[in-house]
């Protein structure tokens, strides 16, 4: 996904992980979502700040180590 | 194509057995199953495994002769079959396959998987394996996380509740308690569900099956052949394997198993039954939601009127169709390369009538659904007394 992608997803479904893989442990508790995306389908991200619910808005906030952050539109 | 029956079974328990290695476990089960079937290892004329992660959960590949060669069968072909969670429901599909075409007569199933000599995290991560590791498992996502993603969209759309998912682990874990080969033997009640330690929201710890060893096997011969191995055969009515996308945000729908719908259809038809027809059910309820989400796709409710099927007490042991008689995979345990087959046992024992205190009323046509990942393997199973 290009950085400079924008246009708004909406949240399709989501979760707050507990649970965590070996390699997020120390992330965790951290909400998960599939999103989906203007012409582009479904993704699975990060979300970042705010807790967000199924319907919300949300909007890429950046990219790391292959991982797309996303946010809720304020 | 030939009829064929199941003429042996064999399991151990399902638990965490520190003391026991995988080829042991798969070689007990095998024994057990010979010993049923009253079949010498020389008359195996082929072994089909089905097994998950060996090499990575215990660092042991080239399992199908390595498990075989335990049981004294050796020259026969011995295949593993991976399938993530319907490993072995693929191997036994296949070798049901094989005999209805005539190239085999005897054949030798087994599914085994020893997961608790690893951490919790590191089973975590080596079942995210079976999802898509390029995508939704590079973003964090585990099974428990999958799932639990599933319940919050099967939730939005169709109000299914909290609770209709804890009526699941409460029924499994009271019919578990009844079951001697069950991993957990313990009744939970609905407020110990809710309050349960979060794994990924809205699941709890009790939503969520168990990380297992076990194995399980069965023997599976052309039905004309049964009487030589048994006075109770039972009969593969109606088998069908079938796939879809590994990731689940590629999957259309995800409040639907499109590949249990398939091969429930295709069942059904090889059969000649319908969902009415299905007295009781093994179910794939890896997660509580999972199987809400089954009875939807197997026809036994309409869509989005599995929580409250299951709420009703309608899939209890006395309801009008039992499902998970035996704990399922919520209490019985889940050695996931072990589960296929285990629940292929399940329904042999039910229908044999040799369930002990599980026994039901109504044991002539049961169904077995495996699910793979987050849906991306299925294998749905009619069996029935021949």
């Amino acid at each position: 996904m290009s950085s400079s992608q924008k246009m708004p997803g909406v949240v399709y479904t989501e979760t707050v992980v507990h649970a965590a893989p070996e390699q997020f442990v120390a992330d965790a508790p951290y909400q998960l979502a599939i999103v989906s995306l203007p012409e582009r389908g479904r993704l699975t991200v990060r979300i970042l700040g705010g807790r967000v619910v199924i319907g919300d808005a949300v909007v890429l906030a950046e990219e790391r180590d292959g991982i797309a952050f996303f946010r809720k539109v304020s | 194509m030939r009829s064929v029956a199941v003429v042996g079974i064999g399991k151990t328990a399902f638990g965490a057995f520190a003391d026991r290695d995988l080829r042991s476990l798969a070689v007990e089960a095998g024994e057990k199953c010979l010993a049923d079937a009253h079949v010498s290892p020389s008359q195996i004329e082929a072994f089909y495994l089905g097994n998950f992660a060996g090499p990575s959960f215990v660092g042991q590949n080239h399992l199908a002769p390595y498990i075989a060669s335990g049981l004294g069968i050796t020259g026969a072909p011995c295949t593993r079959f991976e399938a993530a969670c319907a490993s072995s429901g693929s191997a036994f599909f296949h070798a049901v396959s094989s005999v209805a075409a005539g190239m085999y007569d005897v054949v030798l199933v087994g599914g085994v998987e020893k997961m608790t000599s690893q951490s919790t995290a590191k089973v975590a991560e080596i079942l995210a394996g079976a999802g898509d590791t390029a995508g939704e498992v590079r973003a964090g996502a585990t099974f428990p996380a999958l799932f639990a993603m599933i319940a919050r969209r099967h939730m939005f759309e169709y109000g299914t509740t909290r609770e209709d998912l804890a009526a699941v682990a409460v029924k499994n874990h009271a019919n578990g308690a009844k079951n001697p080969l069950a991993h957990m033997r313990k009744v939970v009640s609905m407020a110990q569900v809710l309050a349960g330690k979060p794994i990924a929201e809205p699941l709890t710890v009790y939503d969520c099956s168990l990380i297992s060893d076990g194995a399980a096997a069965v023997i599976v011969v052309p039905l004309e052949r049964a009487s030589e191995f048994t006075s109770k055969p039972v009969r593969v009515l109606g088998i069908a394997q079938t796939s879809d996308y590994v990731a689940l945000d590629a999957k259309e729908d995800i409040t639907t198993f499109r590949a249990v719908r398939l091969a429930g259809e295709k069942a059904y038809k090889m059969a000649g039954l319908s969902a009415a027809d299905i007295e009781f059910a093994e179910l794939h309820d890896c997660f509580t939601i999972a199987e809400i989400i089954a009875t939807e796709d197997l026809g036994f409710v309409k869509k989005g009127e599995g929580g409250a099927y299951a709420r009703e007490g309608r899939t209890g042991l006395r309801g009008e169709r039992p499902v998970n008689a035996s704990g399922g995979l919520k209490a019985k345990g889940h050695p996931v390369g072990a589960t296929g087959v285990g629940q292929i046992c399940d329904l042999a024992m039910q229908i044999r009538g040799e369930a002990g205190e599980l026994q039901l009323a109504r044991h002539s046509v049961g169904l077995a659904e495996n699910l793979g990942g987050s849906g991306a393997t299925a294998v749905v199973t009619i069996l029935g007394a021949a």
